[in-house]
């Protein structure tokens, strides 16, 4: 997948105000804060995928192995206050979100020292503190009440934006155009992120959507689109630069589509026969996002193989050590059952 | 140290698996995310990925093994600079992992689980405030009463706003909320377009920041496009939060039949919410109630659905003139005493009931009435108490008669009161068919002042 990042055309005639993002480069200090933020969603994910497989995590468990540049560049372009919204496949936003490792896992293995005290489990979660609004399983939902966030920051006029994180799949849902044409009448100050990874569980874009350009998708609301490299994290966090200017300067909302993959199956136990092998395999060789992020960092001598291996024995002590706490922390007290239904 | 490589569950649901395939042989290096094997589960077959980074010191279980238990090791990983032999002997025995060990441990304690549920919380409800002697009572209809809870709540709460389809400039489809536009302007008094389901979504988002929406709903039976983010949303995001955040709004509109709207739009939505934890659902009758609880639930740091109807609109009645009337959400009125039979009923179902009550009277049958007010929570404590006295109930209600309001009192009659009864609970609902147009069969779906006097001349045995 080339770098590029496009103007949708079709909307060009009614939003000339958004430019293409030119291609940037990244600081050293960027670029590490991009490696060990990617490093630790990509480890979080594997470890959570082994505790899966050893019984400690149930029920369902979306991994977000492969898109890990897509939270990771948009994170890094956001101010205090800003909100997150997104659908089931939610640990890497709520690692980007800063929420601590300890807490997510612990809620992946239901125990009492989980984000929900354990009663969310993989797929709801939430953080007051860190303006994280889930972790939401029915799809497309999040595109709404993320909508709902943003008016909430022109209620206030708090000069904050929100980001509706959703998959191409969730793009087809009725309820994400009713937020288009609410968010551009009211011109609400939040970023639609569709996460392209080309499979709406195990069907293809192509095979579910009439315009696979998910840049368009606002075109009928003049909510103009940027197609992105979801893979390059940079170019990433241009668009999220561009965007967040755009939604906090009035304009209204925006739509970013990243174009990414997950190199895992859509859940712990889809054997991911609708695609080839090779299909994944070419994706994880020529554009994974922290192996390009490496290459640079030794590439421009920014980091020695020593350097970059440190990061990692932190990112794996951070996540041994959320694992650890996930599997020792006790079960939520049998009188928690009933707390929480109504305040 | 080496690492065991175990026999991964892949489905929320598998317990052993096939071994099919090894794509690593002893020797082979793997890092992680490397595809180690393929094991087949009841439902598809499944790659297995390397986690950590090493050597394949011994592969312990062969291809082409049966029923593998999960957890069990299938392989040794060997780090830099260890040795398969060092590893092989102790390691060949599958060896349970300590979640191996508490499996059955959790499955003995779901077994026992029905001893160990903790009692639901029972909540005390205050009673109505005391109304000062001489306070003045102003007529009022229940549209009016709604307009001023709202005004009087926005004005209190800078963080209340209503938003809905032709809320503001057309002042109301029903006229609810006329004047309101003018007095709080269009960033708190917001037209919607015609899309409840992601209106209803956009107000549930501004409520998780601690905004107080009013959202109206043209009719609930729009809000069936809305429902998702009603119950899935609104109601479960505060359990689902660990108590961090949820929707403190109001959900609110006209329910049930109004007249010859056929049925698509003739429904009541009591007992489908009341279904709901995580929401409150009232449905008032005079115009006092819908004022007091109005204003009430818009406090409510919880989700309320506030359920209208749309005849009441331009009922009169007495309204105290106080400065802030507010009411308990979960209290029971009783409209009338009496001693021969209860009559439980709600919202709409209330005209019904104080006439058919008003006919029993010339019958020398003293009924006693019971306005529920609130659905969720349903205030049992009075109904209960109400049948120890009369040892007789029926409940009358417009909607639906399968899983009713009714038959949810009915239940709960029978089994706190069942002593005190002197004859079966007898439920009046709306017919089982959706709404006719024609007006003889509309006027026979719904239920009648004759059969509730019929109801309790049963239960009476007067007949």
């Amino acid at each position: 997948m080339a770098t590029r990042a496009k103007k949708s055309p079709a909307r060009s005639a009614q939003t000339s105000a958004v430019k293409a993002p030119k291609p940037i480069q990244f600081t050293k200090e960027q670029e590490l804060e991009a490696y060990r933020q990617m490093l630790l969603i990509r480890r979080f994910e594997e470890k959570a995928g082994q505790l899966y497989g050893m019984g400690f995590i149930g029920g369902f468990c979306h991994l977000y192995i492969g898109q890990e540049a897509v939270v990771t560049g948009m994170q890094m372009a956001l101010k205090e206050g800003d909100q997150v919204i997104t659908g089931y496949r939610d640990h890497g936003h709520m690692l980007a979100c800063g929420m601590s490792a300890r807490g997510v896992m612990a809620e992946l293995t239901g125990r009492r020292g989980g984000l929900s005290k354990g009663k969310g489990g993989s797929m709801h979660m939430f953080s007051k503190e860190k303006h994280f609004y889930g972790g939401h399983g029915i799809v497309g939902a999040q595109v709404s009440l993320g909508t709902g966030l943003a008016f909430a920051n022109r209620y206030r006029d708090n000069g904050n934006v929100s980001l509706a994180y959703f998959g191409d799949g969730a793009a087809n849902q009725g309820q994400v155009y009713e937020s288009f044409n609410m968010a551009s009448l009211w011109k609400l100050p939040v970023i639609y992120i569709i996460e392209n990874n080309r499979y709406a569980m195990g069907t293809a874009v192509s095979r579910a959507s009439a315009e696979t350009d998910f840049s368009k998708r606002g075109v009928s609301f003049n909510i103009p689109g940027i197609q992105v490299d979801g893979m390059d994290v940079r170019a990433v966090n241009a668009a999220a630069e561009e965007a967040a200017a755009f939604a906090r300067s009035g304009k209204g909302p925006i739509i970013l589509e990243m174009q990414t993959y997950r190199y895992r199956g859509h859940s712990m136990s889809d054997p991911a026969k609708y695609r080839s092998k090779d299909e994944v395999q070419k994706m994880r060789s020529e554009h994974d996002p922290i192996e390009q992020v490496k290459n640079r960092l030794i590439g421009n001598n920014w980091s020695s193989e020593d350097d970059l291996k440190k990061i990692d024995k932190d990112v794996r002590d951070i996540v041994a050590d959320a694992a650890d706490f996930a599997q020792s922390d006790p079960e939520p007290d049998p009188s928690e059952l009933y707390t929480d239904i109504l305040l | 140290m080496p690492v065991d490589i175990l026999m991964p569950a892949l489905s929320p649901t598998m317990e052993e698996g096939k071994l099919s395939k090894w794509l690593k042989k002893e020797g082979d290096k793997v890092t992680s995310g490397d595809v180690l094997a393929e094991i087949e589960t009841d439902k598809a077959t499944m790659e297995v990925e390397a986690v950590d980074e090493g050597t394949i010191g011994k592969i312990v279980v062969p291809e082409g093994t049966d029923n593998v238990k999960v957890n069990s090791v299938i392989a040794v990983l060997l780090g830099d600079g260890e040795s398969a032999d060092a590893a092989s002997a102790p390691k060949a025995a599958p060896e349970a992992p300590p979640q191996a060990a508490e499996a059955p441990k959790a499955e003995a304690a779901a077994e026992q689980a029905p001893a160990s549920v903790p009692a639901a919380p029972k909540s005390e409800v205050a009673a109505d405030p005391d109304i000062p002697a001489g306070t003045e009572m102003v007529s009022t209809t229940v549209r009016e009463a709604l307009r001023d809870a709202m005004a009087e709540e926005m004005r209190r709460d800078p963080n209340v706003f209503i938003m809905g389809e032709e809320v503001a400039e057309y002042q109301g489809a029903y006229k609810i909320t006329q004047g309101l536009l003018d007095e709080f302007g269009p960033r708190r008094v917001v037209d919607t377009p015609i899309t409840e389901h992601g209106f209803a979504g956009v107000g549930v988002g501004a409520a998780m920041t601690g905004l107080r929406p009013i959202v109206e709903f043209m009719t609930f039976n729009f809000a069936m496009q809305a429902i998702d983010q009603i119950i899935n949303s609104a109601a479960k995001t505060l359990y689902m939060s660990g108590g961090q955040m949820g929707a403190p709004m109001v959900f609110r509109g006209p329910s049930g039949a109004a007249a010859r709207v056929a049925a698509q739009h003739s429904q009541c939505y009591a007992a489908w919410y009341s279904h709901i934890p995580g929401l409150k659902v009232v449905m008032p009758y005079t115009a006092a109630d819908a004022k007091g609880l109005l204003k009430a639930a818009i406090r409510d740091p919880n989700p309320v659905i506030f359920l209208e109807n749309e005849i009441l609109y331009g009922h009169s009645f007495d309204v105290p003139k106080l400065d802030d009337f507010v009411l308990p959400i979960g209290k029971a009125r009783i409209h009338k005493k009496g001693n021969d039979v209860t009559l439980v009923s709600f919202g709409i179902g209330m005209n019904y009931t104080v006439k058919a009550a008003e006919e029993l009277a010339k019958l020398g049958i003293d009924a006693e009435i019971i306005d529920l007010r609130t659905i969720r929570p349903m205030d049992m404590p009075t109904v209960i108490e109400s049948v120890k006295k009369t040892g007789r109930c029926v409940t009358i209600e417009e909607g639906y008669p399968q899983s009713s309001v009714g038959t949810e009192i009915a239940t709960r009659v029978m089994q706190q009161a069942f002593d005190y009864l002197d004859a079966p609970v007898l439920t009046v609902a709306g017919k089982d068919v959706p709404m006719p147009y024609a007006a003889n069969l509309e006027k026979l779906a719904l239920p009648s002042v004759k059969e509730i006097i019929d109801a309790v001349k049963a239960v009476t045995y007067t007949a």
